[in-house]
């Protein structure tokens, strides 16, 4: 077992989280969520992205009793909060995005207004853009 | 080049696991360096010392422990995934520690390249 120290100190990079999987039914959303509240520990940029199934992680009114699973969806309001701190703090170095695909709202007959957080939504090409300037993209 | 490695899948079920070792070693063996493979999701039950594949099949988790062994690569399994699914102390295999999500943000922002193997 050989633990490896990383030199960090002073990096700055852009992670890109792409959120690809409905809320419950798999456990990827729960646990990418709990690698982006990690990552805000190291003040690090992040877009926060919602594609296919997995815009309905952010949809208001999640009721998981009938389903026996924890309802994590207050987390996303944690999220934001972290986005408004790193917004409005001029001490915290760090740029976080939530964002939603467009084609994937359309798709599903849905549109910002169903969202429990503040979103921008981009299409899949310009989140093709935003991944091709990201430093590393984590996915789930 | 400096590689990181997150593995998101068990072993066997998926070829996640299989396909990042064959990364790893080629890399090494082309001279760049993997310092750290991340286990998450259920890529922490790669590190299951009670795996017991059949004799004429390849055996993952001892795979990795060799190779981190021979290599010194850090294998880092998360410790909150390993929890829900029985990944402790008790049942780690040889070559693995347990610790927290920030030894992948650290991956992420130590290298060059953060390599996902998954889904």
């Amino acid at each position: 077992m050989a633990e490896f120290e990383f030199e960090t100190e002073g990096v700055k990079k852009t992670f890109t989280f792409m959120n690809r999987k409905a809320p419950y039914g798999t456990i990827y959303a729960l646990e990418v969520l709990e690698t982006v509240l990690i990552s805000a520990a190291f003040e690090q940029h992040a877009n926060i992205v919602f594609v296919d199934d997995g815009v309905y992680q952010l949809k208001a009114g999640h009721d998981t009793a009938d389903i026996n699973m924890k309802n994590f969806s207050p987390t996303y309001g944690i999220i934001e909060m972290e986005k408004e701190d790193a917004d409005e703090d001029e001490d915290i170095d760090m740029v976080w995005r939530i964002i939603v695909e467009k084609e994937s709202l359309d798709a599903r007959g849905m549109t910002e207004d169903d969202f429990k957080v503040d979103v921008e939504v981009l299409t899949a090409a310009e989140i093709a853009d935003l991944v091709d300037a990201s430093d590393c993209v984590i996915s789930g | 080049m400096k590689f990181g490695i997150l593995i998101n899948e068990g072993p066997f079920t998926h070829q996640a696991s299989d396909t990042a070792y064959h990364f790893t070693k080629a890399a090494l063996e082309k001279g760049h360096d993997v310092p750290r493979v991340f286990f998450y999701y259920d890529g922490v039950n790669n590190a299951n010392k009670f795996s017991a594949p059949q004799a004429d099949d390849r055996n993952v988790v001892k795979m990795w422990g060799d190779l981190a062994k021979e290599k010194n690569v850090d294998l880092v399994v998360c410790v909150a995934a390993g929890m829900r699914r029985g990944i402790t102390e008790d049942s780690l295999a040889e070559g693995f520690r347990i610790s927290g999500l920030g030894q992948l943000v650290e991956a992420g922002m130590g290298c060059d390249r953060l390599m996902m193997f998954g889904d």
